[in-house]
């Protein structure tokens, strides 16, 4: 019973950082119809600034927001310099974005080494509390329910604002959000720029409990890319459901059968595939 | 079509004389490594250039091969041939089953998928340590051959390589120019005009598939008898990178632009290893600069050039569609 | 009486809770020249689709000459005998006219297999798509690549692509879209000599040229048959000026 609590706590850790990468590739795909695969190297880059951060005397929360703010303003100087000029051509866009990847993820390599680090979690959040016989890191009850504030903040802001409203026009048709005056162009910088900001915070967030290390993107981004195929592109709710679905068969597949944690998560993309090519929750790109 | 034919036949004759001109392995073995990497650009080309399906996990034919093989001879005990057969059969099928997943999309959806399928193969190369050695691989691969085909001296090697590349080039060649080749772009450029008069498009979809998988399978099986030794690297998303940067830099849909790219990056990489220690940052600078310079690669840049020389015509004709759709 | 080339019976299709077409059910008799006539968004386009497979309706029948084309997928309703032709050209811009055709000739034929000879090379193949192109006035452009042609050729051979498949029902989309005055008097003789026992389902926004080709006309609004009749029948209705005119 203990073991099954506190692995379910892991999982809701996990599908909750999941959630902070998916979401704003998600949220880039289903507005530009661009596939960002540097996405997994800015949630790394994030994890690396803010650990710089910490080390240069910030305290983790401050950390956290420089880092999210860089990732973010680099994202929207990525997306004004050089995706802008690839508008509509998906395989340039994709070569670019993973080019990206590769600059960024070797500079990582290239500034900080290859050896893995702790991020430390801060000190109000270190220690673990008693739930039942389960003894659990504080920092991660943190992570669940940082992340779910996140997605209800996210879900507020596309559902409940005007930027939000301007955001579903344009996901679903941005010929006509444009003729009802919507600025395409200001909106894709700031939505690139919050996706990207998103995926920074969450390397950051992540760090106390993944730690940072060179690869840390080449695990990531994966499995983010399986939540948005699960999930349907586009759709907040897909990538949450996505997400905490991921999240859960990969630290359950981890424990029970370590050797082939990866090849379970197979099985959900099968079986969402079969049902719906488009994802549970995502609409068919015509 | 002689005249087609030629340049391939005197760029295939020149690097099977690189063994008579150096005495060092070293030049032999790199040719080598060119026409390996040749083959699988040729087949991912199938899928990029003429499907016009985007693949970012090609590297799963090669390594599933690879890995296959290289259990095989050695874990398994069988015979290198015979290894290599069951090694090319695997593959073949589990690419089928990939098929399956991945042709339920196109576009981005299919980008997508494919690096998953990838990236779940290489989590189980890297994870499942008790059969595929993890991250340290496994070694000692043997090549077959004897005392009749010394296969392990660097210039028998190469011609078996460049054997199996021309196989390569007159196959499809000889496909990409057949009705089943042109209807291949027909479903790229007009999926819906092609459902409409009568294809079946994702039949034609699995076919091209099938195809660009068995000649990445060559490929894999040629690499891991190279080696003589396989490791997850190999499925790395760096390696399906590699490949897709060999098909679009050389260029996309032509039948030379894949040995042209494959020949660049080889080189490149073996340069960059020499000189600097920055493989994956060059690799990132690569495809930004070609994206952003020369999104048409080497070949059409080249044939643009001549065309342009010969008709003195300053305007390339307009497309009628754009190249780049979104019907997934 | 003769069974009807094509019955449609209660067809809908909802697009999100939607109606695009709303329980539209229609007989249109083998040989027939029929118009499908309807302000934008009357739901005629989105007919065409469920009709060649390119759309699954969300309730009703289609059957073509008795048999039932719902759940098949468009290239089994080809099979059947039925071709289409699209408003928004559909055409492959790196290929010939030529080979335009032949690709459309293969879709029916075993040859679309062939993976080692090269398709350039049938020369029955060939002939085949010339005597097409010659029936559209374009046997001269054979070999010139589309992309190079102008926009009037254009249509022309969006129609070819369907003759091709000698089809028993054409379905043509707005086959004078965008043509010049004599490019339309082209491809209005062009319909006129199609085959008498050839099934034409038109959709045209030139009414000149459309009530001289149809025999039977359908007024659709809102996804929903107005009425169905003869040319005569039609003009007369006042339905037909209400729809056209008012609300």
């Amino acid at each position: 019973m203990t073991f099954w609590v506190s692995q379910s706590l892991n999982a809701l850790a996990l599908g909750g950082l999941l959630f902070m990468l998916a979401s704003g590739f998600s949220l880039i795909f289903g507005l530009m119809r661009v596939a960002n695969l540097a996405h997994g190297a800015l949630f790394m880059l994030g994890a690396y600034l803010g650990l710089a951060a910490v080390k240069a005397g910030f305290g983790f929360w401050a950390a956290a927001a420089t880092a999210a703010v860089a990732v973010g303003l680099l994202g929207g100087i990525i997306e004004r310099t050089l995706l802008r000029r690839l508008a509509g051509r998906t395989l340039p866009q994709v070569l670019l974005t993973l080019g990206l990847a590769f600059i960024i993820a070797d500079a990582c390599l290239m500034t900080w080494g290859g050896d893995p680090m702790r991020l430390p979690p801060p000190p109000e959040l270190s220690g673990a509390v008693r739930i039942g016989d389960a003894v659990f890191p504080r920092y991660r009850l943190f992570v669940i329910g940082a992340s779910a504030a996140v997605a209800l903040g996210l879900w507020l802001l596309v559902e409940r604002t005007r930027a939000g409203a301007m955001i579903r026009a344009a996901v679903d048709d941005v010929g006509m959000a444009r003729a009802i005056g919507v600025s395409a162009s200001t909106l894709f910088t700031a939505v690139f720029c919050l996706g990207t900001a998103l995926a920074g915070l969450g390397g950051v967030i992540g760090g106390p409990i993944l730690s940072v290390y060179p690869s840390l993107d080449q695990d990531m981004l994966p499995l983010a890319l399986l939540v948005v195929i699960l999930g349907g592109a586009g759709s907040l709710v897909g990538a949450f459901v996505g997400a905490y679905a991921i999240g859960f068969i990969y630290t359950f597949g981890q424990v029970l059968v370590p050797d082939l944690a990866y090849v379970i998560l197979f099985l959900p993309m099968i079986a969402v595939l079969s049902v719906a090519p488009q994802g549970l929750f995502g609409r068919r790109l015509g | 079509m002689s005249a087609r034919v030629l340049p391939f036949a005197v760029a295939l004759a020149a690097m099977a004389m690189v063994p008579l001109f150096s005495t060092s392995p070293f030049y032999v073995n790199l040719t080598s490594q060119v026409a390996i990497a040749a083959i699988g650009a040729l087949g991912l080309n199938v899928l990029v250039g003429h499907a016009g399906l985007n693949s970012l996990g090609f590297a799963v034919f090669p390594g599933l091969t690879a890995y296959l093989v290289a259990w095989l001879s050695t874990v398994g005990g069988i015979d290198p041939v015979a290894a290599a057969l069951f090694a090319l059969g695997g593959t073949m099928m589990v690419s089928a089953l990939f098929a399956l997943v991945a042709l339920r999309t196109t576009g981005l959806g299919f980008v997508m998928i494919t690096m998953a399928l990838c990236q779940i193969v290489w989590g189980a190369a890297y994870r499942w340590t008790s059969v595929t050695g993890g991250d340290n691989g496994l070694s000692g691969v043997p090549r077959p051959g004897g005392a009749w085909l010394p296969l392990e001296k660097p210039e028998y090697f190469l011609w078996l390589c460049l054997i199996v590349l021309a196989l390569a080039l007159i196959q499809l060649g000889r496909f990409f120019d057949s009705p089943l080749g042109v209807a291949l772009r027909g479903t790229r450029d007009q999926p819906r005009r092609m459902g409409a008069v009568g294809y079946d498009v994702w039949r034609i979809r699995f076919v091209a598939w099938m195809l660009a998988a068995a000649w990445g399978a060559a490929a894999g099986l040629l690499y891991a008898w190279y080696h003589q030794f396989v490791s997850p690297h190999m499925m790395a998303v760096t390696a399906s990178a590699e490949v897709l940067l060999m098909v679009v830099a050389g260029g996309a849909g032509t039948l030379a632009g894949p040995l042209i790219g494959a020949a660049l990056v080889v080189l490149l990489k073996n340069l960059a290893s020499i000189w600097i220690d920055r493989w994956v940052m060059l690799l990132g600078f690569t495809f930004v600069v070609i994206v952003l310079l020369m999104p048409d690669g080497i070949v059409p840049g080249f044939s643009r050039l001549t065309a342009w020389l010969k008709r003195l015509r300053p305007t390339p004709a307009p497309k009628l569609v754009p190249r780049e759709r979104a019907d997934g | 009486m003769a069974e009807p080339a094509l019955r449609i019976d209660g067809l809908t299709k909802q697009f999100g809770g939607l109606p695009a077409v709303a329980d539209v059910s229609l007989d249109i008799m083998p040989g027939e020249r029929h118009l499908l006539l309807g302000p934008n968004g009357a739901g005629k386009t989105t007919l065409f689709n469920l009709i060649c497979g390119d759309l699954t309706p969300t309730g009703g029948s289609i059957r073509l000459f008795g048999s039932e084309l719902v759940g098949l997928p468009p290239r089994k309703r080809t099979g059947h005998g039925l071709a289409r032709t699209y408003q928004i050209l559909t055409l492959f811009p790196h290929e010939t006219l030529c080979r335009n055709v032949m690709l459309a000739l293969n879709g029916l034929r075993r040859d679309k297999w062939r993976a080692w000879a090269p398709f350039g090379a049938d020369a029955a193949l060939r002939s085949e798509a010339l005597a097409i192109l010659d029936r559209v006035k374009l046997a001269d452009l054979a070999d010139r690549p589309v992309s190079q042609t102008a926009y009037g050729d254009r249509r022309r051979l969006e129609i070819a692509m369907a003759l091709a498949l000698d089809p028993r029902v054409l379905l043509l989309d707005e086959p004078l879209a965008g043509l010049s005055r004599d490019e339309r008097v082209m491809v209005q003789e062009l319909l006129a000599n199609l085959p008498e026992e050839m099934t034409v389902v038109l959709i045209e926004h030139d009414m000149d040229v459309a009530l001289a080709f149809a025999e039977r006309i359908t007024l659709l609004h809102h996804g929903r048959v107005v009425t169905t009749g003869s040319r005569a029948d039609i003009a007369a209705d006042p339905r037909t000026r209400e729809v056209y005119l008012g609300a």
